[in-house]
């Protein structure tokens, strides 16, 4: 137990001591007035001037071209893979329900995946189609994030930036250096990089088994630096190639908490107001902290029941104790509640064990902080989110003292906190509206693994993993129908769009404005106060619209376990 | 009108209170408040369901879907009620302003000057521009502009100030108000408004809150509470097939009622600040009305909370408003007695308060009458711009009192000098900010006489309350940098504008305002018109001229400037009541969810029991006890909605750890033992 404890701490403080450089570097990456010569060249190919300034319609509405370019381009790809190269299984092309689901799906950063990457998709539609559109939607998030924060240090000038220039710099400055190392060390550690398709070897008994490789390490590292979740294999970090270590475990964890953790040094060195920076990464780390204190217990308590049957479920030097179903040995209770906690805060959605598997309460951790969607988030997009709920903390805080609510020197108007209850909205139309959809659409029960509460589960995870943009599948639930490929893809785009486009518009409204001195009467926000008010916001908003689905599903199975009841 | 306080709960105001709830129940006035028009049209869901329950196929006992849509339809009237009772203590104060409407014959002039002869012609007849003839007795027919004459004028009915104003022709006093009355002369007027559109009418149309806009800060608010109520909808809606499918699933149980979704609906939409919103923003025009201030829009008041800058007039606000003597410096060789006396004498025709308080000064420092003078042969000479000197000759002694400079040049036309030591205790005087004034007498200086603005007092103390605030006060004065300066510093005010002219204040404003400040500022003179239109928020004085009261958004019926911090607060208070009930609404959906959720499903899965924190006696009596706690709670906050929360000069920060604990923390844990008494009540009596 102290063991684990000290494995978090020590993650955590990692954690901390890379955001540091990380987030500086960024600042500079989003700051930087010079461009670089593979930029240049880009920029010329794209025939984009790189110093026009965008308003936030003209951002979104490059943003959302340039995405739906890309999706449809994604979708064509995965449809016609049949006749494209470095295919040597012969995998036909995908039906259109799933192509558009994956296109849609990875655009968005979201990585669901209806189907199983090994037995679907070439080597060409992993690397060309799913690996490319990774880089981008990561960039893209990220881009929305810094012309997010550019645009709360400008006074009176609505330009935000350009969504061009802040797309090619991440995807040269950021992503391909940062992923070219985390690859080389996962190709280190083990991972699979190469363009053969299988080993064959002879088992034991003398048969011959396939053994699928492709290029995992690169798309490894992007899945996790970009939090995209997406694996290469169906068994995604569960799968010895992709995750085939404990060092590996930890490094994928640090990835994908690398860039949103960091930019909430970026925040702070962008708009020189360290200590506001400091403020939502202690918002974040306290909501993941309580996150993690209620999975790894949990999972480590195991399932009452066996303790009645004498079944031991203590950890001994063997044995790792607890609920160990659906889990690695190599990880353990402690590496899998922190990678489970990990990749549905940072809406990577890459999984290490099996969701379906975890104990109620367990399974309740990831629901929650993807319906949350700001325990660290997407990269750009979990800041967004944040300060989405800041900014509704902002105007409850700014009514109670008596002035007209400001947040960072702009007041809070109107229109501001239309878009942002617009952002808001997105959440539970999707996945409440979704999952009341599935519920009652015919023979739906016959996609579930299970029943009851569980079964209900199993559904609500799947929209609100999409609508999170997290992907992460819980697991039990036969999604490759052309419903649930529909429903979901849908949940998706608007889950990404419906909230990214309003906060966009929030941006860009605040750029506009003047930026207000702070006087002894402002509310003053680089305060552990407003940090505790804004967690506080984001947990009732949050708890208030989930709470009833949470209680039909994981809550009352939880407490039927303790009443020696399972589903 | 009297700025007396109104009885929170005026019998005489409750009947109409009541009758316009049932009235405002058209589904029209509900419109305007979407959050109550959800619960309007869940009231009549339930309604119909309980109809369809008589007729035999109802979802639950009719008895039960009864009592929730009874209580469904009190928790919208409770909400119009409120509005209802604002509004009528509102209607109350304008009624009183409406009786000083009387029908009055005005004395329409033929030619615009006092020798024409008058025409009668009824008031409501009159026209802008016209001139009309008021004389003692008469009433000013409408608001308008002093073209002639000067008159003493009973301001009462509006200011509740008992002594008569003095109005006269040019200045900044030319400016009466129809509904007055001239006691004594006559006065010429020019019409300045259209009948129904003088100040009186405006007064009692924003009063009445026919004009009632939403404000910026109300609309936003609005939109926050219409989002969180689709948020619940969405919640609500989708419970249903939640519910189809785990009775399915389970095999077990009851698919929720709609009249318990409704109920559900109903509680967790924020009713309690959505039904009491509009009546706050009436409660804060009508408590501006209290404070004897009409704003001419509630965007004004809510305004004021904002301020960030006061620019107050150093005379009248700051000081006394006239320079009192308080010293006589003698010169060398002169006893100070003989001062006082020259100085006694020279100011005993001189009526200016400066003049009556060197009298003063002279009488009660030195024991001199006034009377024991003989001024049978004395000739007082009068103050004038080319002399700018006063005093008197008796005989060929010519004793006389001036400013340094005029006195200086008074002595070297006629011979003699000043001394040294006089000029040097003179500027230390001006350097203190007080004004030396000399005292020659046959040609020999005899000192100087100190005369000081003197600061009110405990307005040190405002200011620094201010300054907790955020609010950073400005003394805009006249006066020269020095005087001004030394007055800042005592009063303790932030800044100063020192040789203020028109120009200089509209900069100063507009240079604050380009660094995004809000500014407030009070004025009187007609001078003062441009800065008042330029600063945010606007305090004229009633007695002020025309131009400055068109010009501000809010009007002073006292003419008090320090009662712009009065302003500032009952604006602050505007937005806090409503910040202040928004989180209790909020808080409060925790424990209605304790209420409810479980007793909606426990026939599904009985192990939610476990939810029922507060162990409630049955499902039917969770359900009713809470929908009759969200009812209660808007009539029990009905006092706080119409009084305000109250604002307190202690920092932004220890102002909300305060608000939070009172309405954050009060509305999580008020509705647990609101509605567990509820349900034992129910209990009790046998209701369920």
């Amino acid at each position: 137990m102290s063991t684990d404890l000290l494995y978090f701490v020590l993650m955590l403080a990692c954690m901390t001591a890379l955001a540091i450089p990380m987030g500086k570097y960024l600042a500079g990456v989003f700051t930087d007035a010079g461009h670089a010569l593979p930029e240049r060249v880009t920029y010329r190919l794209l025939g984009v001037d790189p110093d026009h300034g965008m308003r936030w319609s003209q951002y979104g509405l490059a943003l959302v071209l340039a995405n739906a370019a890309m999706l449809l381009l994604g979708y064509l790809l995965l449809r016609v893979q049949a006749w494209l190269p470095w295919n040597p299984l012969h995998l036909p092309g995908m039906s259109p329900d799933l192509a558009f689901n994956t296109a849609a799906s990875f655009i968005t950063n979201t990585n669901w995946q209806s189907y199983s990457g090994e037995n679907t998709l070439s080597n060409f539609s992993q690397m060309a189609a799913l690996t490319f559109l990774m880089t981008v939607s990561a960039a893209t998030g990220l881009a929305a994030g810094a012309a997010f924060i550019r645009a709360l240090g400008h006074a009176e000038k609505p330009e935000i930036g350009n969504f061009w220039v802040d797309l090619t710099r991440i995807v040269w400055r950021v992503l391909l250096p940062v992923c070219f190392v985390v690859a080389l060390v996962c190709v280190w550690q083990g991972v699979p990089q190469t363009l053969a398709s299988d080993a064959v070897a002879t088992t034991l008994e003398g048969a011959k088994q396939h053994i699928i490789l492709g290029a995992v390490a690169s798309l490894e590292a992007i899945k996790n630096i970009g939090t995209n979740g997406g694996g290469f294999f169906g068994a995604n970090a569960a799968h010895p190639f992709e995750n085939p270590t404990p060092f590996t475990n930890s490094l994928e964890i640090l990835s994908m908490l690398l860039i949103p953790s960091a930019l909430t040094v970026t925040f702070g060195c962008m708009l020189t107001r360290k200590r506001q920076g400091w403020v939502f990464f202690g918002a974040f780390l306290v909501m993941f902290v309580g996150f993690l204190a209620i999975a790894y217990p949990a999972e480590r308590a195991g399932n009452p029941q066996f303790t009645t049957l004498g079944v031991a479920q203590q950890h001994t030097v063997t044995q790792p104790g607890g609920n160990m179903e659906g889990k690695e040995m190599r990880f353990g209770i402690a590496g899998s509640s922190l990678f489970v906690t990990s990749t549905t805060a940072a809406t990577t959605g890459a999984v290490d064990a099996m969701h379906d598997s975890l104990t109620p309460l367990g399974g309740l951790v990831p629901l929650g902080e993807m319906m949350l969607n700001c325990v660290f988030g997407g990269k750009g997009v979990g800041l967004i989110n944040l300060l989405q709920y800041a900014i509704l903390a902002v105007f409850l805080i700014g009514m109670m003292i008596g002035r007209t609510p400001e947040f960072l020197g702009k007041k809070i108007e109107a229109r501001e906190i239309k878009l942002v209850m617009l952002a808001v909205l997105a959440h539970p139309i999707c996945i409440l509206g979704f999952t009341a959809l599935a519920v009652l659409w015919p023979h739906i029960a016959d996609s579930l693994g299970n029943t009851g509460p569980h079964g209900f589960s199993e559904i609500l995870y799947a929209y609100t993993s999409a609508t999170a943009n997290n992907g992460s599948a819980f697991g039990g639930l036969s999604v490759n129908t052309p419903f649930y490929n529909t429903t979901i893809g849908l949940a998706i785009l608007i889950g990404r769009y419906g909230t990214l486009l309003p906060m966009l518009a929030v941006a860009g409204l605040l750029a506009g404005k003047k930026t207000l001195p702070e006087t002894a009467g402002t509310f003053p926000t680089a305060t552990p106060l407003f940090m505790a008010l804004t967690v506080l916001v984001t947990l009732v908003v949050g708890g208030l619209t989930f709470l009833p689905a949470l209680a039909l599903g994981p809550l009352v199975e939880h407490i039927a376990m303790l009443h020696d009841q399972l589903f | 009108m009297s700025g007396k306080q109104l009885p929170l709960f005026d019998p005489a105001l409750l009947g109409p209170a009541c009758l316009d709830a049932l009235r405002k129940l058209s589904p029209r006035t509900q419109w305007r408040n979407p959050v109550m028009f959800v619960v309007w049209l869940g009231s009549l869901l339930v309604s119909l369901l309980w109809l369809q329950a008589l007729a035999g196929h109802g979802e639950a006992p009719a008895g039960f879907i009864l009592a929730v849509a009874l209580w469904l339809w009190f928790t919208v009237l409770f909400a119009n009620f409120a509005e209802a009772l604002a509004e009528g203590r509102s209607k109350a104060q304008a009624a009183s302003l409406r009786g000083m409407q009387r029908r009055i014959v005005a004395k329409k002039l033929v030619e615009p000057n006092h020798a024409s002869r008058w025409l009668p012609l009824d008031a409501s007849e009159l026209r802008k521009g016209t001139v009309v003839l008021v004389e003692a007795g008469d009433w000013v027919p409408l608001d308008g502009e002093v073209i002639e004459g000067v008159a003493s004028v009973d301001e009462s009915a509006i200011t509740g100030e008992s002594a008569p104003v003095i109005r006269e022709a040019g200045g900044d006093f030319c400016s009466v108000t129809g509904g007055t009355r001239v006691l004594s002369d006559w006065l010429v007027v020019r019409i300045g408004v259209n009948p129904g559109e003088s100040f009186l009418d405006r007064m009692i149309a924003m009063v009445e809150g026919a004009k009632r806009q939403k404000t910026p800060n109300e609309v936003a608010l609005t939109i926050l509470l219409v989002g969180l109520t689709i948020v619940f909808l969405l919640v609500v809606v989708t419970l249903l097939p939640f519910s189809i499918f785990a009775v399915a699933m389970g095999g077990a149980g009851k698919v929720v009622t709609l009249t318990a979704l409704v109920a559900l609906l109903v509680c967790l939409a924020p009713t309690t600040i959505g039904g009491l919103l509009s009546a706050i923003g009436v409660a804060g025009m009508s408590r501006m009305m209290q404070a004897n201030v009409v704003a001419t829009s509630g965007r004004a008041v809510e305004a004021a909370g904002d301020v960030d800058v006061l620019l107050l007039d150093k005379t009248g606000t700051i000081t006394f408003g006239n320079r009192q003597a308080t010293a006589f410096h003698a010169a060398p060789g002169v006893a100070e007695r003989d001062l006082a006396r020259a100085a006694l004498l020279a100011s005993l025709a001189d009526e200016t308060p400066e003049g009556r308080s060197v009298v003063a000064l002279a009488q009660s420092g030195f024991g001199l009458q006034a009377e024991s003078f003989d001024t049978g042969n004395a000739e007082f000479v009068a103050f004038t711009a080319q002399t700018r000197m006063s005093g008197v000759d008796l005989g060929t002694r010519a004793i006389r009192k001036g400013a340094l400079d005029a006195v200086r040049r008074y002595l070297d036309e006629n011979g003699s000098h000043l001394p040294e030591l006089l000029l040097r205790a003179a500027e230390e005087i001006a350097r203190r900010g007080a004004t030396p004034l000399l005292v020659v007498d046959a040609n020999r200086a005899m000192g100087v006489i100190e005369l000081k603005d003197v600061v009110k007092p405990g307005i040190k103390e405002r200011f620094a309350e201010l300054r907790r605030m955020g609010i950073r006060t400005v003394m805009v004065t006249g006066d020269n940098p020095l005087t001004a300066a030394a007055i800042a510093a005592e009063a303790g005010v932030d800044d100063f504008l020192a040789e203020a002219t028109p120009e200089a204040k509209l900069k100063l404003i507009r240079d604050y305002q380009a660094h995004g400040r809000l500014v407030a500022m009070t004025g009187d003179g007609t001078n003062d018109a441009p800065a008042l239109a330029q600063a945010d928020v606007a305090v004229a004085m009633n007695s002020g001229t025309q131009a400055a009261r068109e010009a501000g958004n809010m009007v002073d019926l006292d003419s008090n400037p320090t009662k712009l911090l009065e302003i500032v607060e009952t604006g602050k208070q505007l937005l806090m009541t409503r910040g202040s009930l928004t989180t209790f609404s909020i808080a409060n959906d925790v424990a209605k969810y304790f209420a409810i959720l479980p007793a909606i499903f426990v026939t599904t899965y009985p192990q939610l029991e476990a939810l029922n924190v507060m162990r409630l006696h049955s499902p039917g009596s969770a359900i009713l006890s809470a929908v009759i706690f969200n009812a209660l709670i808007i009539i029990a906050l009905i006092p706080l909605a119409l009084k305000g929360v109250r604002y307190r000069a202690i920092g932004a920060a220890a102002l909300l750890n305060r608000n939070l604990l009172v309405y954050g923390l009060g509305g999580l844990l008020v509705p647990f033992v609101g509605i567990k008494l509820i349900d034992m009540l129910l209990v009790a009596c046998g209701l369920v």
